[in-house]
């Protein structure tokens, strides 16, 4: 293991400040998940670790019905599956939540660590895209916030300033008569990363389709949202013939890599298969959601 | 440089002085002499090295001992007094869920944390809970019976 002196920051001006003082040459550690594994390798190398475990009220899941969910940076990516809040209103970022790892890596991974991390096939990404998530930043000069079809720019890589803490996600409330789901599709069914994954949100006004996101993992630099797919969803009932036209759009928009997990041709047709089965998903947890009292 | 921090394991405290790059497996296996979590793979992957931290499973390969500082660990030690089993425990050896032993402590730890929150676990509940433990002997199968067969004579700790 790399070897590193260790700062544990109370609050988080506290950890803003320390990170402003060190800037490149400090890390920050959350859960660790990912952190651990790099140092241990030796792919980074930095001078100090900077844990923000001990910084106070980061680690909360709110919900109100005109703000919408707030998860703080702490929150794990198990207290994120089992929320009663998440499960109720948000329940496919849950499912997604779900299919990470192991309950031991859950335990320890925070949700924004999963963020952070940027990685294409990161599960919660997909999900966190259809619901509008944001982030919320704070750097020595203040905070901003960024939403994540703007945050990710290359594989491991945010528009996050190495100065700056993601200190909370932030989605909007849910509109009624929306369904969401999210595809894993891997290699084993335990303890892999995705070959490809997709999440669609269809919101249903009666039969018609008045608003949709698909996003997908794995299969371009970063997690992407197909726009042309949901255009073309939007406006029309969800009918197996216009989850088709939509899966072909998205295919269109995936640019995949060949790597040790699957073939850039595979990832294509995969996301095809996917993209159609997750929209009708979506669409008939949208129909049951519309008929509940 | 190495600094204190203390560790209440298997409910007593103990103060251990840590570089900030050991792991809690590490301290636990080199430092204090609890063998009981096995070191597999290191990188989160085998669940060999589970304990309990502050009452949830938590792969201990993938914890610092400075994140540990002030909290509860449960190891396979803890589980029961010496010379007795708990009821977990009690199940493997009566199901034959052991063969080479090695996934076995991180397993009953999976097993038992499952158990305390969930006293009565469906069959995929069970495999779920079990994810992140590989055994390369028992093809799972009576390791999942043991831990139904835990539950049903009430299991949890
Ligand atoms: C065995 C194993 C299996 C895994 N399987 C999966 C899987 O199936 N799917 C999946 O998506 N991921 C998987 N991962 C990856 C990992 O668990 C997740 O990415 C996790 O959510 C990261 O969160 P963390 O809190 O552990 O992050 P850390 O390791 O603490 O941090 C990750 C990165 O984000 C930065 N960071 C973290 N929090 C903040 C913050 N608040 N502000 C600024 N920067 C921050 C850190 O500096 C670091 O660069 C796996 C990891 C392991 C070890
Ligand atoms: S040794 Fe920790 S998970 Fe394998
Ligand atoms: S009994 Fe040998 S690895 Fe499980």
């Amino acid at each position: 293991m790399h070897r590193f002196d260790y700062l544990e920051p109370a609050t988080l001006s506290e950890a803003v400040a320390l990170l402003a003082q060190h800037g490149a040459r400090a890390r920050v550690l959350a859960g660790g998940t990912d952190l651990l594994t790099a140092l241990k390798e030796g792919w980074e190398r930095p001078d100090w670790v900077l844990s923000i475990g001990r910084v106070a009220d980061l680690r909360y899941i709110r919900y109100d019905s005109r703000d919408g969910l707030r998860i703080g940076a702490l929150a794990t990516v198990r207290e994120v599956e089992t929320s009663p809040l998440v499960r109720k209103h948000y329940p496919v970022l849950a499912e997604a939540a779900g299919t990470l790892a192991s309950v031991q890596i859950r335990n320890l991974a925070t949700l924004a660590g999963n963020v952070c991390r940027a990685s294409p096939s990161g599960d919660t990404l997909p999900a966190l895209l259809v619901l509008d998530a944001e982030a919320r930043l704070v750097g020595p000069s203040g905070e901003r916030r960024v939403p994540l079809a703007r945050f990710f720019v290359g594989p491991g890589r945010t528009v996050m300033e190495p100065t700056e803490l993601l200190a909370e996600l932030v989605l909007p409330p849910p509109r009624p008569g929306t369904g969401a789901h999210y595809i894993k599709h891997s290699l084993r069914r335990a303890m892999d990363l995705a070959v490809v994954g997709v999440a669609a949100l269809v919101a249903l006004d009666g039969e018609t389709c008045v608003d949709a996101r698909i996003a997908l993992g794995a299969v371009a630099p970063t997690p992407i949202r197909a726009l042309a797919a949901e255009e073309q969803l939007v406006g029309r009932p969800i009918t197996p013939d216009a989850a088709e036209a939509a899966a072909d759009l998205a295919q269109a928009a995936a640019r995949p890599i060949t790597d040790v997990r699957g073939t850039a041709p595979y990832r294509r047709r995969m996301v095809h298969v996917l993209t159609r089965r997750c929209i009708l998903r979506a669409a008939e947890l949208a129909q049951s959601q519309g008929r509940l009292p | 440089m190495k600094r204190p921090v203390t560790l209440t394991i298997n409910g007593e405290r103990q103060e251990v002085a840590v570089e900030p790059w050991w792991t809690l497996l590490d301290v636990l296996r080199e430092e204090l002499g609890l063998t009981g979590a096995k070191k597999g793979c290191d990188r989160g992957d085998c669940g060999a090295c589970t304990v309990l931290l502050d009452g949830k499973p938590v792969t201990s390969c993938m914890v610092l001992a400075v994140q540990a500082d002030g909290r509860q660990v449960v190891t396979v030690e803890g589980l029961a007094a010496p010379g007795h089993l708990h009821p977990v425990q009690r199940a493997f050896v009566d199901y034959g869920a052991v063969q080479c032993g090695f996934c076995t402590p991180g397993m009953i730890m999976a097993a038992v944390a499952l158990l305390n929150e969930t006293p009565h676990p469906t069959e995929a509940e069970v495999r779920a809970a079990l994810t992140g433990n590989l055994c390369r002997c028992t093809g799972y199968a009576k390791i999942v019976q043991a831990v139904m067969a835990a539950a049903q004579h009430g299991g949890a700790a």
